[in-house]
């Protein structure tokens, strides 16, 4: 079989496991770094199975279609990404993929589910450049935006040719993971605001499908952290697997430390970084190219 | 083993409380008694919560928050009254705007009595409405098979 189509199958079936235990450890290492014993690392999946075990309010059935939209095209995006597929089309899917999350939480007439979508939206404003700087920074430095291709690029990491872009992208994961400084719209910590934004009008199986939606977009997420540093040699795989446990350490780190922002300074601060990091790296090595 | 009581998320509403209860509720999830580790949630919505955790008397002003919340939560669902006001009014039960306990209004599954309740005995509580969500969840699949 074709290691595209083993990649894409493994992806299919081991990420919402891969995903709920990171989300898991996550939450023991969180409850640590606070002085707590924590839950167990399978706790997740306890939630899982009693969200699907528990009556579901539909508020209409509109918010549900949209839900299950997010759910298949986040699925769709990490599938395109790890069968190898073209990087741009795989970021157009991921942004869809919000968009129907953003929709589903605005079709219910709730003051909190609209505050968070539009509060998401600026998120997603706020994200969205650096995402696509990311995408033409492997196309500047590998030659293609197929994920196939750059990996088979060369012997070294994409990383050594675009540090501030990986920086940048460390940057706006956090917000894609919903860690403290930047969760406006909705939140893992027990501290919400807004009720629980984006899942408020949720409940039940819809919103366990809302997780399993989450556990795919992170194992995906770390995926596009692993293409920074993954080669054609076979040892790559490993230096990926520990670059991405500290990448993933570094958040939950982040998550604790910094007390949760306004949005206007999400923004600013994500686009000061987008452009200092991203575009002056993605300048230096257009320079390096024309040589 | 999978069961629902795995994972119990808390909605914690203070009907006219004196805040001493509440403190103590909060001061559960600190480092020192960690309800985390018991996979409780302290999830501030209902639609998302299992256990509704109140504290303090229901007079005429909080009675209707209290019957739609309450009716806002999907089943399986436990009431647990916190406090011996939440119970029955306490040293508050002769006052004329108090109606009395949380039982006036909604169905009460687990009573915690003190003033305020200790955090140990709310784990207590909540651990026995634990053992509740269980037994509802079987009941709640039976009247869905019937």
């Amino acid at each position: 079989m074709n290691i595209s189509v083993v990649s894409l199958l493994l992806y299919l079936i081991l990420g919402p496991f891969a995903g709920g235990l990171l989300a898991g450890i996550d939450r023991k290492i969180t409850a640590r770094m606070q002085g707590r014993k924590g839950p167990s690392v399978l706790q997740p999946f306890y939630d899982l199975y009693k969200l699907f075990n528990k009556q579901s309010v539909v508020v209409n059935d509109l918010q549900d279609f949209l839900v299950a939209g997010f759910l298949v095209f986040i699925i769709f995006t990490g599938c395109l990404f790890f069968s190898g597929g073209d990087l741009l089309l795989v970021f157009f899917a991921l942004t869809l993929a919000g968009i129907f999350f953003v929709m589903s939480a605005c079709s219910a007439s709730s003051p909190y589910g609209s505050m968070a979508s539009q509060r998401e939206l600026m998120q997603m404003m706020a994200y969205e450049p650096m995402v696509l700087l990311v995408a033409i920074g492997f196309y500047i430095v590998t030659g293609s935006f197929a994920v196939k291709d750059i990996i088979h690029f060369s012997n070294i990491p994409a990383v050594a040719y675009m540090p501030g872009i990986y920086l940048g992208f460390l940057w706006v994961l956090v917000i894609k993971f919903r860690k403290s400084p930047f969760d406006l719209s909705t939140t893992h910590h027990a501290h919400q605001e807004m009720v629980k934004g984006l899942t408020t009008e949720l409940s039940g199986n819809i919103l366990a499908l809302v997780e399993v939606s989450h556990w795919y977009e992170n194992v995906f997420l770390l995926g596009v952290v692993g293409l920074f540093f993954a080669t054609s040699d076979w040892w790559s795989a490993i230096v990926v697997i520990v670059t991405v446990a500290i990448s993933y350490f570094l958040e939950i780190l982040v998550d604790n430390v910094f007390p949760r922002v306004k949005w206007d300074f999400m923004l600013k601060s994500t686009w000061i970084v987008t452009l200092v990091a991203g575009v002056i790296n993605l300048m230096v090595i257009s320079l390096i190219k024309l040589r | 083993m999978l069961k629902v009581s795995k994972s119990p998320w808390l909605l914690h509403y203070d009907g006219s409380s004196c805040n001493g209860c509440d403190i103590e509720v909060l001061a559960c999830l600190t480092p020192l008694y960690d309800v985390e580790r018991f996979g409780i949630i302290n999830t501030g919505n209902p639609k998302h919560a299992d256990i509704f955790l109140i504290t303090g008397g229901i007079n005429k002003q909080n009675e209707s928050v209290v019957k739609q919340i309450y009716s806002q939560m999907p089943n399986p669902k436990v009431v647990v009254a916190v406090g011996i006001c939440a119970c029955n009014g306490g040293v508050f039960k002769d006052c004329y705007n108090i109606m009395g306990g949380v039982d006036k209004v909604i169905p009460v599954d687990i009573y915690v009595p003190g003033c305020a309740a200790r955090p140990e005995s709310i784990m207590d509580g909540v651990v026995k409405a634990i053992a509740l969500l269980d037994e509802k969840r079987k009941s709640v699949g039976k009247e869905a098979a019937e």
